[in-house]
């Protein structure tokens, strides 16, 4: 029997219970369709208990066989009937309302019911599979989270949970497993066009019945591809063969034997099984394997139709770069001339790569002149290849100033909405879901502070006299002189006071000390520090007058130690506008000017971290010292307008700061968010923060905390 | 105080053969370089090769080595010399450096960004057509002798802007850059130095790559050449393949749970 059948026969099995709720606008064929995938077994309890729903009413009959492929996909059948059963409490106790609320959400039990030992979640395992995925080959994927497992080429979907096994690490295993299989079917060639540029949709669509072909295509494909990883990544199907026996074995029909052979052979492609597929179409659909996840030929068709446009005006346009560097004399100087076609023709050579399977060298020429390809090209290059498996003349047509650039156009657009701002330095973001950098993402703008001649900072040093007193005292303790240590083992001199009492020693008979060497010791304080001041919106009033005051302190106390700073103000309102104030920089010396621009430190927009830790690192970095800091004073965690919040804002900050710390830069922070203990430890490490309760105290305290931190 | 005191170099002899299996033309270049007494500097990331070729470039030209790791305490005086005294009397020790200039031999300074500016000025007078070096604690001036050659290395992938090498410094020599090597090579290093099959090293070369895809994923560095061979030669002692890149390679790379995971699965998935 094919899908297709089982599926009708599914509806026509629960038509009757559920009638009263039926209507054409309202059926349960999608439903039937999914669940005619599952095995017998599952297949005849999920239909008698939706009779059964039914019996007690028609709704809750119907609301669970919409939901109940999902939930087998979350849970084991035991607990989907635990589930239903609920719904007939919740029924029985709080009505119709509040059964179909929670039918429609299996999920959620599976999430609270569930033993959540034995389920794997898919925010649990994402981080680890998008980089497994990603190191494996290929276009770089994003995973995400959807109702089925099915990729569309540049994602991979994955449900929210899997519990389809009693063990977690089983279950995470088969995450691991279908991701991997979706990841092949993108990288083996499932989906790539065909010599006429035939999506795989349009040619399933040529069929009397194109979902029936569909899934023996999927049915074959699938053998294809297990034969491709056995070969390829044994240690992988060895995995995936271990899932599969714990599920049960599929049973292919006897006559499939000679076709399984022939799409086992290396030289099968995607081709193959399209020649393969009339000699099965009449048979019924082998039960899918337990990590292969559904073919959705329509969705990838939708994203390989975008990229291809993308892609082909991208390689355009760096065709059209590169021709323009290597024959500059057209471009230049004789515009009459007509350019010589042949000398602008381009050309790809692809080529096996005899020792890593399924990938290929690339080589471009230009004019019969073999040219050198950027990283940013090759993959370009890779992208078009595994889209097309070759590349078509009409892509190698470089870009003509005429030409369709959408490059260029979302360019302009771009310059038009920051136009009048002044020229940007571009910083990545990090996007944790993607595990992935976005590039130059955020646009940098520095400028100064309007300087304010107001007297606030004779004022603060008066406010703090007696505090400044200590402190003074506090930091001139720190400044550390160079010394010459005398009488040591080894070192740069010799130190002839030692030598001559040892000749002394010598004469007398006793035996010659080994300390006869001068060192020098230097207790240069060689620190550099960088302080990052919080210019939100959200610091207006008190925080910024503590912030201005702490400022005021600190230049007191670093003018003593003689160790370099810089501060600036950070603010800015989406990607576009990352805004940074200056205010000292560090080779300008401390002055009234600065005193000034302290004054004129006010609150603007919103809280974009990453961008800012980026800038200032790069700052930092051009500065020679041994020890370098960059702390920032903030009033709560990283905010913007365009969704730089929660968790996107607080992993890029942390990403930065990563960053940072790998370029031998010490992060702290100082904050006065009370709520700052939740996400601070995640994004500075444990001991790199100091939270102030009390925004009164934070101008003393600062001046402290960084001498406690450069002791 | 006495004469100075020069320890002999022969110890620096390499007098078997160093495999090296060459990636492009950097023998030719380094020949040429050394026969117009050129300095030389070696840019490429750790474990790619460099030392060995300087050990190989050493015995061709049947010249002692002298190699210097680099790290941020190293003083000039560790690099030129300084006086020890021994019996009552003051002697001068010659450092690495001008022992090599003494005896003509090569110097290979190793990471030389690593070590504290002031030293790596020490390096200039010798790396220009003077060929002297200087010492100002004796008042000797060393004429370095024709087969001498001052050879640096530098990776430019990890270091920080800081740790950059100075134009002044990069400018006076001849640059000869490494990278990992092409698959076919890396197999066939890999299975030569360890004396494993080569298709365990093709799946060992394909695993390095997978790493090395990693790079924009939060990984800073991809498996090197060097941690193939250690990986390698565990394999050839028995050690099961998995366990093996684990141990030689995965843990070496990363500490991030997250990351190791994945890079273990993915050796998993290959072997
Ligand atoms: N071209 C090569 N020929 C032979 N062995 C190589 C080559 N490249 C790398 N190796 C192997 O890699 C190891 C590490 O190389 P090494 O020279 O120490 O790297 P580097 O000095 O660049 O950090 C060597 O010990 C050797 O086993
Ligand atoms: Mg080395």
């Amino acid at each position: 029997m094919t899908r297709t059948n089982r599926a009708t026969e599914i509806e026509q099995r629960l038509q009757a219970p559920l009638a009263a709720v039926l209507s054409p606008r309202r059926t349960i064929t999608a439903a039937a369709e999914h669940l005619a995938a599952r095995p017998d077994h599952e297949l005849d309890i999920v239909i008698h208990r939706a009779i059964s729903l039914a019996n007690t009413n028609a709704e809750l009959g119907y609301q669970f066989v919409q939901h109940a492929i999902e939930a087998l996909d979350a849970m084991r059948l035991a607990d989907v009937l635990a589930w239903a059963e609920q719904a007939v409490e919740l029924y029985d106790q709080d009505g119709l309302f509040a059964a179909t609320s929670f039918l429609e959400r299996p999920e959620r039990f599976a999430d609270e019911v569930l033993n959540r030992a034995n389920a794997a979640s898919f925010d649990d395992t994402c981080g680890m599979l998008s980089i497994y995925i990603n190191g494996l080959a290929g276009r770089r994927l994003a995973l995400d989270i959807a109702e089925h497992a099915f990729t569309d080429t540049e994602t991979i979907f994955l449900p929210r949970r899997i519990s389809r096994f009693e063990d977690s690490k089983l279950n995470r295993q088969l995450y691991k497993a279908t991701a991997s299989f979706l990841w092949a079917q993108a990288w083996y060639g499932t989906f790539r066009l065909d010599a006429n540029h035939r999506t795989l949709e349009q040619r399933l669509a040529a069929y009397d019945n194109p979902r029936n072909a569909r899934d023996l295509f999927d049915a074959l494909e699938t053998i294809r591809i297990n034969a491709c990883v056995a070969r390829d990544l044994p240690g992988l199907y060895r995995d995936w063969q271990r899932l599969q026996t714990l599920t049960g074995p599929v049973d292919y029909p006897t006559h499939w034997s000679g076709i399984i052979a022939r799409l086992q052979r290396p030289q099968a492609s995607m081709e193959t099984t399209f020649e393969l597929l009339p000699e099965v179409i009449n048979d019924e659909v082998p039960l899918a394997l337990c990590y292969q996840g559904v073919l959705m030929p329509g969705q990838v068709a939708q994203t390989m139709a975008l990229r291809m446009e993308k892609d082909k005006a991208a390689l355009q346009t760096s065709l059209a770069e590169i021709a323009r560097n290597a024959v500059p004399s057209v471009a230049s100087e004789d515009t009459q001339q007509p350019i010589d076609t042949e000398a602008l023709r381009f050309e790809v050579r692809v080529t096996a790569k005899p020792d890593a399977p399924g990938e290929f060298d690339i080589q471009l020429s230009l004019g019969g002149q073999a040219l050198g390809i950027p990283p940013e090209l090759e993959a370009l290059l890779q992208s078009i290849l595994q889209d097309l498996g070759g590349f078509p003349t009409e892509y190698l047509v470089p870009a003509g100033d005429n030409d369709y650039d959408p490059q260029a156009i979302a360019a302009e657009i771009d310059a038009d909405s920051e136009s009048g701002l002044g020229p940007a330095t571009y910083y990545p973001e990090w996007d944790h879901q993607r595990h992935q950098y976005r590039k130059d993402w955020c646009a940098l703008r520095e400028q100064e502070v309007e300087p304010d001649p107001a007297p606030f900072v004779n004022e603060t040093l008066k406010k703090y006299h007696g505090e400044l007193h200590h402190l003074r005292k506090a930091f001139e303790a720190l400044r550390g002189e160079n010394q010459l240590k005398k009488r040591q083992p080894d070192g740069d001199d010799i130190d002839f006071d030692a030598v001559v009492q040892a000749m002394t020693d010598l004469s007398l008979g006793l035996e010659m000390p080994p300390q006869l060497f001068t060192q020098l010791h230097r207790h240069e304080r060689n620190i550099a520090v960088m302080f990052m001041v919080d210019m939100s919106g959200s610091t207006k009033g008190w925080v910024n007058d503590a912030e201005r005051e702490s400022l005021v302190l600190l230049c007191q106390a670093l003018e003593i130690l003689g160790d370099r700073y810089a501060i600036y103000g950070f603010s800015g309102m989406t990607r576009k506008r990352c805004e940074l104030y200056r205010i000292k920089t560090f080779e300008e010396p401390y002055s009234k000017l600065v005193e000034h621009r302290i004054t004129g430190i006010k609150a603007q927009d919103y809280t974009r971290m990453g961008v800012t830790i980026r800038h200032l690192s790069k700052l930092l970095n051009e500065i020679d010292a041994r020890t370098k800091l960059l702390i920032t004073l903030s009033d709560g965690k990283p905010d913007d307008f365009d969704g730089y919040r929660g968790d996107y804002g607080i992993e890029d900050t942390r990403q930065a700061l990563i960053e940072a710390k790998r370029q031998g830069i010490h992060s702290f922070c100082i904050t006065i968010d009370d709520e700052a203990r939740d996400y601070l430890p995640h994004m500075y490490g444990a001991v790199n923060y100091t939270i102030i309760d009390d925004v009164r105290k934070l101008p003393v305290k600062v001046a402290d905390i960084y001498r406690r931190l450069t002791l | 105080m006495s004469q100075a005191h020069t320890l002999p170099v022969d110890e620096y002899r390499i007098t078997e053969e160093p495999y090296y299996r060459p990636l492009g033309k950097e023998i030719e270049i380094f020949l040429a370089a050394h026969k117009n007494r050129l300095p030389i500097l070696l840019k490429g990331p750790t474990g790619c090769g460099k030392t060995r070729f300087m050990e190989h470039m050493a015995w061709r030209l049947q010249l002692p080595l002298i190699t210097v790791a680099c790290h941020d305490d190293l003083t000039a005086a560790d690099l030129v010399g300084r006086y020890l005294i021994t019996s009552g009397e003051t002697v001068w020790i010659d450092g690495p450096l001008a022992r090599a200039v003494r005896s003509g031999a090569i110097c290979y300074l190793d990471e030389v960004v690593e070590a504290r500016k002031d030293t790596t000025v020490v390096i200039h007078p010798l790396a220009d057509d003077r060929r002297v070096l200087p010492i100002e604690k004796n008042g000797e001036l060393l004429r370095a002798p024709d087969s001498f050659c001052l050879a640096i290395s530098y990776n430019p992938g990890y270091q920080s802007v800081l740790k950059d090498l100075k134009t002044s410094t990069r400018q006076r020599f001849v640059a000869i850059e490494f990278e990992y090597p092409q698959p076919e090579l890396e197999c066939e290093i890999v299975s030569a130095e360890s004396g494993i099959a080569p298709d365990t090293a093709e799946k060992l070369v394909r695993f390095a790559g997978m790493t090395r895809n990693l790079k924009d994923s939060g990984l800073e560095e991809g498996a090197s050449t060097r941690l193939l061979v250690h990986a390698a030669k565990l394999m050839a002692s028995g050690i099961e393949p998995a366990e093996a890149c684990r141990s030689a390679i995965a843990e070496s790379l990363t500490d991030d749970p997250e990351m190791l995971e994945a890079v273990n699965e993915l050796s998993a998935s290959l072997f």
